[in-house]
């Protein structure tokens, strides 16, 4: 019975398992050799991280102001005593005014000026009331609100103090308490957003070369004459990209929780099982954009150039959602980053649990899942 | 000079051969510019409030009236207890709460002296900050409208003899007389347009200068050129010319958008903008170059530029501003090339400043862009 000595028939289900190892093996040893790029892949989120942490705020202080007196007199000297106690300005040169102040605007070394006229003091004293001028470069329209408001409190103030402090009648003051981040630090608002702006990038531009890569190089056809699924090569191909990214994502959560203090007060679980869903929809969009584009070039400038600064604006973390036009309000709803900074903010600031974010995290699911299949349909076996 | 000659014929040819390419580098920028600058808005307007009212009185319904009737305040819900109000911070359906306390009324009038409870979502900062200066200044307004309608204290305008008798003399008042230079009615995309054109051009200058060389490299045809007797400069002048050419097309179609969409008008010299931005393509496509250098990849030019173009579009000032950042965060964005073309930008667009006034940012373009360009050239090699 000489067809004994043949081997057993191997299962074929096993052929394909084993074959889909060899790929994903083969797609990880790419990626591991490559050491730049591996450098660069981690280096990215821990200098962004640390970088944006601490530098980044929306706070304004020490804003660079120009004092005009003309009047010098006791009341202008308390005054200017005041602006200088205060930590928001920066008192530069007290110029003579006119032309000088234009220069210095032009320049962009002061951000305010405030002119006090002669006879201010007297005028204070005798008809009760004075006006100091302030101009502020407008130019930075946020900027101006805010220095004009802080000089603006800093009047109020030596107001009250002129009016003797009297007990106001029927007072009502508020208590205001400020939630989650007492100081007002830019690191709980940026931390969450430079998370999903990093991961998402990284994610969508790594594997949007994966595909269109081969076929520039060649070796797509190698891979299409072979038996290997399609969808083996997606899966082999997004698998290193997966790994990479979760591992960034700890490093990530490790150092906000030891440099910026920011711990992940819900459960971890969570946090990583949304990020997850947040990377897989992300390496579908670089799925997409590589089985579309012709070359390298074009899928890194779609990835790049098209998905940057969208990706910064309308995930929310800079400016406001709801301060936009609604068209861009509707786009952001598209934008897969703005679902998990929500649910970033919900659970790793506030502590909230899967009911308070089951919507969000639904959406990322919906958007994966719609986006994957898209990229199967449309991945061809044919080179032309 | 003939050699330079053909071999930028050749450049220019691949470049616009690449229909695809061609597309993303023109159009992808534009429309962002056409649809973006409108996202970025930090006016804060249509803050959420939760009012919790125990009191149901008529002082308090008009607190509330004059609340939402303010512009600011949009009324998310009004409920009977305030940790309702306080769940709704957390799910983010209210900003902001507000608890008007039992017998507010009553107290008010007879004990002179009434607590209100404010807490506010402070993870964003701006948000948070704005919105209490906001509430703060209503419930002050509302506060007088109160005395004034109890007859606790009149105006001067309002006092009658009757009155007369319970209001003292009013103390002596500075006032503030506030004006906005340079952009009077405090829009924002006048302040965006410019730095989002700047990021649009540094994307895609810098990045497409880099792949470009890298593909040589990658495809083999650089060891072509390499065997050729062209020297290694104009090599490099060859690449570049091509780029810097598409730069500045770019960014007059830019100029051209931000003026027939935004209202944006240069009010400086177009020799002083022009003569600039060839200076900053000048360094930015010295970075590109030194980072095709130092790649063998597509990918890892990819990887590499993306780092810096992330970086800098976060740092330089586009969204946040660098004077409030500490001050070695300071020290390393005075490095970066973008953040003194954004600053000249503004500048001479908004303001209209000339080239003294703009001479230190020139000066450390030219030095940034001697240095890297000197760097590139000096490790790049004609031998592969």
């Amino acid at each position: 019975m000489f067809f004994m000595n043949w081997p057993a028939k191997p299962n074929v289900k096993e052929i394909k398992m084993k074959q889909l190892f060899t790929f994903i093996r083969k797609e990880f040893l790419h990626v591991f050799r490559d050491r730049k790029t591996l450098l660069m892949l981690f280096g990215l989120p821990i200098a962004q991280i640390v970088l944006f942490g601490f530098a980044l705020s929306n706070e304004i202080k020490d804003s660079r102001i120009a004092l005009v007196d003309y009047s010098k007199d006791a009341v202008t000297t308390r005054l200017i005593g005041k602006i200088e106690a205060s930590h928001y300005f920066d008192i530069r040169r007290s110029l003579a005014g006119g032309n000088e102040l234009q220069a210095a605007f032009k320049r962009g070394d002061i951000k305010m000026a405030v002119i006090f006229p002669a006879n201010f003091g007297d005028d204070l004293i005798h008809t009760g009331k004075a006006t100091v001028q302030v101009i502020a470069d407008a130019s930075d329209p946020n900027q101006a609100t805010t220095v004009t408001n802080y000089f603006q409190s800093i009047i109020t103030d030596y107001n009250a103090e002129l009016s003797g402090n009297a007990e106001q009648p029927m007072q009502i003051t508020a208590e205001m308490q400020m939630l989650y981040n007492p100081e007002l630090r830019g690191a709980p608002n940026f931390v969450p957003g430079v998370m999903a702006l990093v991961l998402m990038l990284v994610c969508t531009m790594m594997t949007s070369v994966a595909i269109v890569r081969e076929k520039e190089m060649g070796t797509m056809e190698i891979l299409l004459v072979s038996p290997f699924k399609p969808i083996y090569i997606i899966i082999a191909k997004l698998a290193p990209n997966l790994l990479i990214s979760i591992v960034n994502l700890f490093i990530i959560l490790v150092l906000s929780d030891i440099f910026l203090d920011l711990p992940v007060r819900g459960s971890i679980l969570l946090l990583v099982f949304c990020s997850i869903l947040f990377i897989m929809t992300s390496l579908s969009i670089g799925l997409l954009l590589s089985i579309n584009a012709k070359t390298q070039q074009a899928a890194m400038m779609g990835s790049l150039m098209g998905m940057m600064l969208p990706t910064m604006l309308l995930t929310g973390f800079l400016f406001p959602i709801e301060n936009m036009p609604i068209f861009l309000q509707v786009l952001s709803n598209a934008v897969p980053s703005r679902w998990y900074f929500i649910i970033v903010k919900r659970v790793m600031l506030k502590g909230l649990g899967f009911g308070d974010v089951w919507k969000e995290t639904a959406i990322l699911a919906g958007m994966c899942i719609l986006l994957f299949a898209i990229s199967l349909r449309n991945f061809k076996i044919r080179l032309q | 000079m003939k050699t330079l000659r053909f071999l930028l014929e050749k450049e220019f040819r691949q470049l616009l051969r690449n229909r695809q390419l061609m597309r993303t580098l023109l159009l992808a920028p534009l429309i962002q510019l056409i649809l973006l600058p409108t996202a970025a808005d930090y006016s804060v307007k249509n803050i959420a409030i939760v009012v919790t009212d125990n009191d149901h009185s008529t002082t308090s319904r008009r607190l509330i009236e004059k609340i939402v009737s303010s512009g600011y305040f949009k009324l998310a819900a009004y409920t009977d207890a305030y940790p309702k109000a306080l769940t709704m911070v957390e799910q983010d359906k209210a900003d902001l709460a507000l608890q008007i306390p039992e017998h507010f009324e009553r107290d008010l009038v007879r004990e002179n002296k009434k607590q209100l409870f404010v807490a506010i979502n402070a993870i964003e900062g701006t948000k948070a900050n704005l919105g209490g200066a906001y509430l703060a200044s209503i419930i002050g307004d509302f506060n007088n409208d109160v005395r004034v309608q109890f007859g606790a204290i009149t105006t001067t305008q309002q006092g009658g003899p009757a009155a007369a008798t319970i209001t003292q003399a009013d103390p002596p008042q500075v006032t503030v007389a506030s004006s906005n230079w340079y952009n009077p009615y405090l829009k924002y995309p006048l302040y965006m347009v410019p730095a989002i054109l700047v990021t649009l051009v540094t994307a895609m200058v810098a990045m497409q200068s880099a792949f470009n060389i890298v593909q040589e490299k990658e495809s083999g045809t650089i060891e072509q050129i390499n065997v050729t007797p062209i020297k290694k400069h104009i090599f490099i002048i060859g690449k570049m010319i091509p780029f810097l050419v598409l730069g500045i097309v770019l960014f007059t179609m830019g100029l051209l958008i931000g003026r027939l969409l935004y209202g944006v008008k240069p009010l400086g010299s177009l020799l002083t903008l022009y003569g600039s931005l060839v200076i900053y393509l000048f360094a930015m496509l010295g970075l590109g170059l030194l980072l095709a250098t130092y790649s063998g990849t597509q990918q890892q030019a990819m990887s590499l530029s993306f780092f810096f173009i992330n970086i800098f579009n976060m740092m330089s000032g586009v969204f946040t501003a660098v004077d409030s950042m500490p001050g070695w965060a300071q020290a390393i964005v005075s490095t970066f090339p973008p953040s003194h073309f954004i600053r000249i930008m503004r500048a001479v667009v908004l303001k209209g400043s000339g080239f003294g006034d703009i001479k230190y940012e020139i000066a450390w373009m030219v030095g940034i862009g001697v240095i890297l360009n000197v760097w590139a050239v000096l490790n790049y090699r004609k031998t592969a």
